[in-house]
C-alpha cells in the first residue's frame, strides 16, 4: 500500500502526461503481481467499494479528537480525506520514537509516564507522550525497542483490495481504523482516496494504459483492444507485456475495433478533391462512440458502448445499452435528443462524467445514437468494404433495429463544392433543420473508402465551422505549470459593460493556449511589465481603455453560467491572435457576447 | 510580580521595561534581544543589539557594517545583567545562532522561544528545554495536521526523482539562512557526493555556514553553468526564484520545495511544486505540544501561525494561554532580493 500511496502522492503533484506515464511505467516495473494489477485496476477506475462513504470517515475522526482541532484542521486543509489522514492519532505500535536531540533538564521520567496516561485518556491529545517524536518509519512502544519490530507491517494492496471486495458494511469501520493505525500519512490519505473513490489526481483510465502498455514497448491500442477481457489483478496482461507468455485472447463477445479519424481540410485541398468521390454528412457536436453487441457462448446479447479510444462507457449509458438488441458494431455520435430535437453540446455535457445515473437525469437528458457507419453486421466484418457499401448496410441495420433511440446520420446531397460550402454555412437551410445548432461542420467521406484504424490520408475529412471570435483585453495572468512555470501561460480577459461608473471590463473567459512560442514570450514580458498587482501567483495586468493589451480570442461556443460575472461562458476558448495595435477600448461588449447566445438558442 | 509587568506585546515588538529592551522588534529600538538572522526577526537600525554570535554575523553579512549602532555577542548558556532582568540565550535548534532568550526577575522566568524545532538538525546547535513559568510559543505549525515526518525520507524522494528524471534539472526551493544549509548536509548524509548547485542569493550565507565548520561537500554557482550541463543536477534556490524567469537557464526544470508547508497538498499545488518535501525548521504540533509541556510552564503566550488552535490546546490541557497577536512575523515578501524566509 505504502508503495502505491507514494505513486498516487507523486502523480498528484505531476503536471506532465509523459512524467506522469515515466512515475506509473516506474512502478509497474518495480511492483510484483498482483499489487501492480490492484493498481491498474484502481487507476482505470475498474474498483469500486460501495460501503466506504464519507460521513464513516467522519464518524471515525470524530471519535478520535477533539472536534473543536478537527474543525480548525478541516477548514485549513480543505479535503476530508486529507485532513483524516494527516491528524489520525498515532496509536502507540504505529509511532515511531525519536530520542529527543539533547539532553533536557525536565521533566523527570515520572512525568513522560503520566503523559503517556493522559493521551490515553483524553481524546482530545491525539499525541505521543511529551518528547517522543513520531516519524514515518516503525517503531515499538519502547524507546529502546528496535525499530520497526513491534509494528505489523502495513497492509499490501491486494490486502486491502480483496478484504474490502468481501467485508460487509458492519465490519468496515473496524477494518479501516485497523488499516489507518497501520499506515502512514500518505498511506493513510491513498487509502481513503482508494475506498471513498475520489482518486482526483489527473490520471485518465486511458493514461494508465498507456503506461501499462510502455512496460512492454507497446501501444495503449494494443491493451484496449484485449482490455475487455481481462480482470484485475491481470495477470495474463502483465505475463505479456514482460514477455513471458502470450497475448491474452480477446475472448470478448463485443469487442472493441479501433476507430477512424478524419483530417481536418484546408482550402487548398479541394484543388485536388473530385466532388464526385465524396458522400458529405453533418458532423455533430457530441461524443464519438462505438456500440457493439455481440452473443456470448450461451447465446445472451452482450451490448457495450466504447468511447473513440475503447473505454468502455456503458456504465454510463444504461438507458441506451437494451437498444443494442442485434449482434454488430455501430460507430455514431452520442447526442442528447428531446422531442426529436438534437440538443447543444452544452446538454449532452450535462449527462456526462456524473458519478450515479439516476433515473431523472436519464429521463432530463434522453440519450441517443445517431449512426453513421457499420463495421459489423452479425458476424461479418464489414471493415474492408468500400464506405458506399457500408453505408447500405447500416441503412438496413438501423431499420432492422427499429429503436427510436438509435437513428441514421442523414447524408447531406450535394454535386459540387459550392453546394456543400453553402450547407456548411447554413446547415438549417440545407436539411439540418432543428438540428443544425448542434451540427460543428460537414463530414466528407470517400466513397471508396474501406474503415481503417487511426487517421489516413485522403479518406475521412472534416470541415468544421468557422469558430466565433471575439476580441477581448487580458486583465489577469498566472504561472503556467511544468514547463511553462517561469512563464504567464494562463490569461483572464474580459470585454466591456456597462458598469455603475461608466464603462468596466468583466472577465468572460480563461484560455492558457492558442499561441505560439514566440507570442507567449511577448505576452509573458508584456504581463511582467505592465502588472498592477499581485495576488499570490495571479497578475492584476494594467485594463484601462487606453492602455492594455487586446486578445482575439476564438471559442466554439458559448452557455449562460451563474459561476461567471459576466454570466456566459466559453466552451474551447483559445488566443488566436494578438492585436497589440488595437487600444482596449475598441475591444467587443458584453452585449455582442448577449446577441450570440440568442441566435445560439443554448439552454 | 505579574509577568506583564516583565513583558509586554507593543507595536514595535515584545517588550522588557525593567530590562530596557525588546526582543526581535520590528521597528528601530534603543536595545534589542535578537532571537535569530531571519529577516523578519533580525532588523537593521537598532541602537545596540545583543544576539548569539553566529545571529551578529549573518546580521553583518545580509545588512552590512552598519546594521546597528552597537553590537554584543552573547554565548549558548550565558546570563547578563539588564538593569533589573537578567538574561540569558539558549540553542532554539531553528537555524544557526538561533536561540531561545530567558529573563529572569524576582524569581518569574519567561522564556520567548523565538522560532524553533525539536527535530535534529546537523547544521546547528540541538534545541534544549529550558522550565520557565511563562513559555512563549511560536505557532507555525500550530494545528495537528502538521506532523513532519523525519527529514531523511524526504530527502531520499529527491533523489529517487534525480534517478528516475535524469534529464531533468531538479530545482529545491529552500530559505537562503538555514534551509537551504540543511538540505544540503541532508544530501550530504544521505551519500550524494556530487557538487550541488547554488543560486547567487544563498552564496554568502552558505560559505558562512562552512567557515563555521559545517561541511556541504562541493557547491559550484548555477550562473557559471551551461544550461545543458545542468541536467540530472540538484540546485538550491529561494521558493521565489523556482517560478521566477530564472528557472530558464535549466533544462526541463522539476520543481521541489522544502517546506513544512508542503505536508498540505492544496499549499503544493497553488506554488506549482511537483515534489513537495516536508522539511521544516519549525517544530510540528507534537512538538510544540510536547515542547510546552516539558518546559513546565503554567502560562503559555502564543505568538505567530495558527494561535487559536494551540491556545485551544493549551486550555485543554489546564494551561492558562492566550494569543499574543503580534504583527510582522512570518510575513516577510518572499520576493525580496535574499529569499524570504518567512516560516518553513
Amino acid at each position: 500500500m505504502n508503495r502505491f500511496a507514494e505513486l498516487l502522492d507523486r502523480l498528484s503533484y505531476e503536471p506532465g502526461r509523459n512524467n506522469k506515464l515515466r512515475l506509473i511505467t516506474q512502478y509497474f516495473r518495480e511492483v510484483p503481481d498482483p499489487d501492480r494489477g490492484y493498481a491498474l485496476a484502481a487507476l482505470t477506475g475498474t474498483l469500486s467499494f460501495k460501503h466506504a462513504k464519507p460521513g464513516l470517515i467522519r464518524e471515525l475522526i470524530a471519535a478520535r479528537v477533539d472536534p473543536e482541532l478537527f474543525a480548525l484542521s478541516y477548514d485549513y486543509v480543505g479535503d476530508l480525506s486529507e485532513t483524516v489522514a494527516l491528524m489520525w492519532p498515532r496509536t502507540p505500535t504505529s509511532s515511531s520514537i525519536k530520542e529527543p536531540p539533547t539532553p533536557h533538564p525536565s521533566p523527570p521520567l515520572a512525568t513522560l509516564a503520566e503523559g503517556g496516561e493522559e493521551v490515553a485518556a483524553t481524546p482530545s491529545a491525539p499525541l505521543p507522550p511529551p518528547l517522543q517524536r513520531g516519524g514515518v518509519g516503525g517503531g515499538g512502544p519502547l524507546p529502546d525497542a528496535g525499530q520497526g519490530h513491534n509494528k505489523p507491517p502495513p497492509p499490501t494492496l491486494t490486502e486491502v483490495v480483496t478484504t474490502l471486495a468481501t467485508l460487509g458494511k458492519a465490519e468496515l469501520p473496524a477494518q479501516l481504523t485497523h488499516w489507518l493505525d497501520e499506515l502512514d500519512e500518505t498511506g493513510r490519505w491513498a487509502l481513503l482516496k482508494l475506498v471513498t473513490g475520489a482518486m482526483r489526481i489527473g490520471v485518465s483510465a486511458r493514461l494508465a494504459k498507456t503506461a501499462a502498455a510502455a512496460l512492454g514497448d507497446k501501444d495503449a491500442h494494443d491493451v484496449e483492444l484485449i482490455w475487455p477481457g481481462l480482470i484485475p489483478p491481470y495477470l495474463d496482461l502483465f505475463a505479456w507485456l514482460e514477455g513471458r507468455a502470450d497475448k491474452p485472447a480477446n475472448r470478448d463477445a463485443a469487442p472493441f475495433r479501433p476507430v477512424m479519424l478524419a483530417h481536418a481540410i484546408e482550402t487548398d485541398d479541394f484543388a485536388t478533391l473530385d466532388a464526385r468521390d465524396f458522400i458529405a454528412e453533418w458532423k455533430w457536436d457530441g461524443i464519438r462512440v462505438q456500440a457493439v453487441s455481440g452473443r456470448d457462448d450461451d447465446g445472451n446479447i452482450i451490448a457495450r458502448l466504447y468511447s473513440r479510444t475503447g473505454e468502455d462507457i456503458s456504465k454510463s449509458f444504461p438507458d441506451l445499452l437494451p437498444s443494442f438488441q442485434l449482434p454488430g458494431a455501430i460507430d455514431g455520435e452520442l447526442l442528447v435528443l428531446r422531442e426529436g430535437r438534437v440538443q447543444s453540446f452544452n446538454v449532452l455535457q450535462q449527462r456526462l462524467n456524473r458519478k450515479s445515473v439516476t433515473p431523472k437525469l436519464m429521463k432530463e437528458f434522453p440519450i441517443h445514437l445517431r449512426a453513421y457507419d457499420l463495421l459489423a453486421d452479425n458476424e461479418s466484418d464489414l471493415r474492408l468494404l468500400p464506405f458506399v457499401e457500408r453505408r447500405t448496410r447500416l441503412e438496413s441495420f438501423v431499420a432492422k433495429l427499429d429503436d427510436p433511440r438509435i437513428g441514421l446520420s442523414p447524408v447531406v446531397p450535394f454535386h459540387d463544392w459550392a453546394t456543400i460550402t453553402a450547407a456548411r454555412a447554413d446547415p438549417a437551410a440545407f436539411g439540418a433543420g432543428d438540428d443544425a445548432e448542434a451540427v460543428e461542420g460537414v463530414m466528407l467521406k470517400r466513397r471508396d473508402a474501406p474503415y481503417l484504424p487511426g487517421r489516413p490520408k485522403g479518406q475521412w475529412w472534416k470541415w468544421k465551422r468557422d469558430p466565433h471570435i471575439i476580441d477581448a483585453v487580458l486583465m489577469y495572468a498566472q504561472r503556467g505549470h511544468g514547463k511553462r512555470s517561469s512563464y504567464y501561460s494562463d490569461y483572464t480577459f474580459g470585454v466591456w459593460t456597462e458598469g455603475s461608473d461608466g464603462d468596466q471590463l468583466v472577465p468572460v473567459g480563461k484560455a492558457y493556449f492558442g499561441f505560439t512560442d514566440e507570442e507567449l514570450i511577448q505576452i509573458d514580458r508584456f504581463v511582467r511589465r505592465n502588472t498592477t498587482e499581485k495576488f499570490g501567483p495571479v497578475r492584476h495586468v494594467v485594463h484601462e481603455p487606453d492602455q492594455g493589451l487586446v486578445l482575439e480570442v476564438a471559442f466554439e461556443g458559448l452557455q449562460r453560467s451563474t459561476r461567471h460575472k459576466s454570466g456566459v461562458a466559453m466552451r474551447f476558448p483559445r488566443i488566436s491572435r494578438l492585436r497589440w495595435d488595437k487600444p482596449p477600448r475598441e475591444a467587443d461588449r458584453l452585449e455582442t457576447l448577449e446577441r450570440m447566445l440568442k441566435t445560439e438558442k443554448v439552454h | 510580580m505579574r509577568p506583564q509587568d516583565l513583558l509586554v506585546p507593543t507595536p514595535a515588538g515584545l517588550c522588557c521595561r525593567l530590562g530596557g529592551f525588546h526582543i526581535d522588534p520590528v521597528r528601530p529600538v534603543e536595545r534589542a534581544l535578537i532571537t535569530h538572522a531571519h529577516s523578519d526577526h533580525a532588523r537593521p537600525g537598532h541602537g545596540t543589539v545583543l544576539a548569539t554570535q553566529e545571529t551578529l554575523d549573518m546580521m553583518r553579512l545580509r545588512y552590512g557594517d552598519n546594521f546597528a549602532g552597537r553590537t554584543q555577542a552573547i554565548r549558548y548558556g550565558e546570563t547578563l545583567r539588564l538593569d533589573d532582568v537578567s538574561v540569558s540565550f539558549h540553542p532554539a535548534g531553528h537555524v544557526l545562532g538561533s536561540a531561545q532568550i530567558a529573563m529572569t526577575c524576582n524569581g518569574l522566568r519567561i522564556v520567548a522561544s523565538g522560532d524553533y524545532k525539536d527535530a535534529p538538525d546537523p547544521t546547528c546547535e540541538p534545541f534544549e528545554v529550558v522550565p520557565c513559568d511563562v513559555f512563549i510559543t511560536e505557532a507555525t505549525f500550530g494545528l495537528p495536521v502538521f506532523r513532519h515526518p523525519d527529514a531523511a525520507p524526504e530527502v531520499r524522494k529527491l533523489l529517487d526523482s534525480v534517478r528516475l528524471f535524469p534529464e531533468r534539472a531538479h530545482l529545491v526551493g529552500a530559505y537562503s539562512l538555514g534551509k537551504a544549509q540543511r538540505v544540503i548536509a541532508l544530501l550530504r548524509t544521505a551519500g550524494y557526493d556530487a557538487p550541488i548547485y547554488l543560486h547567487g542569493a544563498m552564496e554568502s550565507i552558505t560559505h558562512y555556514y562552512e567557515s563555521r565548520g559545517i561541511a556541504l561537500g562541493e557547491l559550484r554557482l548555477v550562473k557559471d553553468i551551461k544550461k545543458a550541463d545542468l541536467a540530472g543536477t540538484i540546485t538550491l534556490a529561494p521558493p521565489s526564484a523556482t517560478s521566477d524567469i530564472w528557472t530558464r537557464r535549466f533544462p526541463d526544470p522539476l520543481t521541489a520545495f522544502a517546506s513544512g508547508w508542503m505536508r498540505i497538498r492544496a499549499r503544493a499545488r497553488q506554488r506549482g511544486v511537483e515534489l513537495p518535501l516536508v522539511i521544516s525548521d519549525h517544530a510540528d504540533w507534537d512538538g510544540l505540544t510536547a515542547t510546552i509541556k516539558a518546559t513546565g510552564a503554567g502560562e503559555i503566550w502564543v505568538t505567530h501561525g495558527e494561535e487559536e488552535a494551540l491556545v485551544h490546546w493549551c486550555k485543554t490541557q489546564g494551561l492558562a494561554a492566550r494569543p499574543l497577536a503580534l504583527v510582522g512575523y512570518g510575513e516577510e515578501d518572499e520576493s525580496a532580493s535574499t529569499g524570504g524566509e518567512d516560516a518553513a
